[in-house]
């Protein structure tokens, strides 16, 4: 038994994560980090029931694990750009318009840091919803410029002309302070709630660029008694999440 | 017909400095590590290797076998960032054009259908146009006229993959879940050698499992080599999963004293008994 119902911040952040994929539909919920996971799965045992869940492999699974389908990674790059997915990645570096590293830190012709590579995010970027899910906020992860730009923002696709705006959109940006959005004239970053127990200072702190800041912004949704139930007894019995987001 | 069984000496044997290898797998998975251990035993080097990158990529870049690599990503999957591979970098060992994963998908279905580039909705607004300055774009010749990134063909010298199961033919079949993109390398590649964890009799290929499992068709390969236990320590499911202890001990370890201790030997062979042996020692 839960013996109290007060939420921590990882249960914050798996909420805002959840809400990413309301209303999206029958289609794919991509994650990449535990948090965003416990979120796609909210997600589906509660508004989003119709959401396609994968294993992580070559499957396509139920919430019980019973395989409903077979998505080995050349058939889930038709899906990316068919656009029946909403992809929550991480991001290494994130800048105002919402462009983002994950390839390297520094110059990339010999950089101080080499990480993943690009990955599947230029694609992705320009053909099915992306959100992100950054679970350190610091001056270090939003910064005023990325060093290489592999999923591409809302600047750099308008810059880019008709084909690369199609289908783009960047939903949502989590992080373990608040939730983020592009609801600006010019598309840059805007706080769009704060986790409880965070204040606006904090998170303009932790900010490397100038964030649109609403006069009023709201705190972050309250998990609902049986949202919190299903995070701590089914989703994640293990607390996983609190080694993500620390409490 | 021709049997086309070889040793993995006699696939490297095949081989030259300065040739464009793509090796098949994705990530630490199902990669062709006898072939890649075989390579490193040779004096080859020089080469321009195109793969979805794992340890193949960390172990040729450590050894400094590669002039040019083309990839998307290189990752150990439960360890996200390929240590060697980033030394590498950035040490800046060798030279790099990073695409996107479904722009290689392309550059190979490219080649394999001998085109000289594909069309695809991916590049364009990143750094990907950036750090490759020969890319060109494409505009639709219909009403629309949308503007793609133009993925040139990655054809190749040479293609390494690593099956479950193959005839002495080239048939190659999967029984894993994912195969990877593994016929395309075949396909891109002028030859093709796959190594397998069994050489089995054709009939035998269908037995127990179904036609869609037949990957590789055989004249798409050029040799065969059965290494069993050779994707080690990459997974071959089902035959076998990731060594995770063994590949912890691959990121961790200095260079010099892990090729010292497990790739020194002259053969296959050599390796998979020191890898016996370092598991005997954990016990």
């Amino acid at each position: 038994m839960t013996d109290t119902l007060t939420a921590g911040r990882a249960e914050y952040c798996v909420v805002a994560c959840a809400e990413a994929w309301r209303d999206n539909g029958e289609v794919l919920a991509a994650t990449m980090a535990p948090v965003s996971s416990f979120g796609a799965r909210l997600a589906k045992r509660t508004f989003s029931p119709e959401l396609l869940l994968t294993d992580g492999e070559a499957m396509l699974v139920d919430l019980d694990g019973t395989t409903e389908g077979w998505l080995p990674y050349r058939q889930h790059l038709t899906m990316v750009t068919g656009g029946k997915r909403h992809v929550m990645m991480g991001a290494s570096q994130i800048d105002r318009f919402g462009n983002q590293n994950i390839s390297c830190v520094g110059d990339w012709h010999q950089p101080t840091r080499q990480l993943l590579g690009v990955r599947g995010a230029p694609v992705n970027t320009l053909n099915n919803p992306v959100s992100y899910w950054v679970p350190k906020h610091s001056t270090r992860v939003f910064v005023e410029r990325v060093d290489m730009v592999s999923g591409v923002g809302y600047d750099r696709a308008a810059a880019a002309g008709p084909s690369a705006t199609r289908f783009h959109r960047i939903p949502r940006v989590v992080s373990n302070l608040g939730v983020f959005d592009f609801a600006t004239p010019d598309r840059s970053m805007r706080l769009a709630s704060v986790h409880p127990g965070v204040t606006v200072g904090q998170i303009r702190q932790a900010t490397g660029f100038a964030l649109t800041i609403p006069d009023d912004v709201p705190y972050t949704r309250e998990p609902t008694p049986a949202e919190l139930r299903l995070i701590r007894e089914v989703i994640d019995p293990k607390g996983l999440r609190d080694r993500e987001v620390r409490p | 017909m021709t049997d086309k069984t070889m040793t993995p000496e006699e696939v490297v044997g095949r081989l030259r400095s300065g040739m464009t290898i793509g090796i098949g797998g994705w990530g630490s998975r199902r990669k062709p590590m006898a072939l890649v251990r075989a390579l490193l035993r040779s004096g080859i080097t020089d080469l321009t290797i195109v793969s979805y990158g794992g340890p193949d990529v960390g172990l040729l870049a450590a050894a400094g076998r590669i002039r040019k690599l083309v990839t998307a990503f290189v990752t150990l999957d439960s360890i996200p960032l390929e240590p060697h591979f980033r030394a590498a970098r950035e040490r800046g060992a060798f030279a790099l054009t990073e695409i996107d994963e479904a722009m290689f998908m392309w550059g190979l279905h490219a080649a394999a259908n001998r085109l000289p580039f594909l069309p695809v909705r991916a590049g364009i607004g990143s750094d990907v146009m950036r750090v490759n300055p020969g890319l060109r774009t494409v505009t639709s010749p219909y009403e629309d006229g949308e503007e793609f990134v133009a993925v040139p063909a990655l054809r190749m010298d040479a293609a390494l993959v690593h099956l479950n199961r193959a005839d002495r033919l080239g048939n190659g079949q999967y029984l894993g879940p994912d195969p990877y993109f593994d016929d395309l390398f075949c396909e891109a590649a002028d030859s093709a050698y796959v190594c397998c964890e069994q050489l089995v009799e054709t009939a035998e290929l269908t037995k127990d499992a179904a036609p869609q499992t037949l990957l590789v068709k055989r004249h798409s390969v050029t040799g065969v080599a059965e290494t069993p236990n050779g994707a080690h320590f990459t997974s071959c499911a089902p035959d076998y999963g990731r060594d995770e202890a063994f590949q912890k001990l691959y990121a961790s370890t200095p260079w010099p004293e892990f090729a010292e201790r497990f790739l020194a030997g002259p053969a296959e062979l050599d390796y998979q008994s020191a890898v016996r042996t370092w598991h005997e020692e954990q016990q």
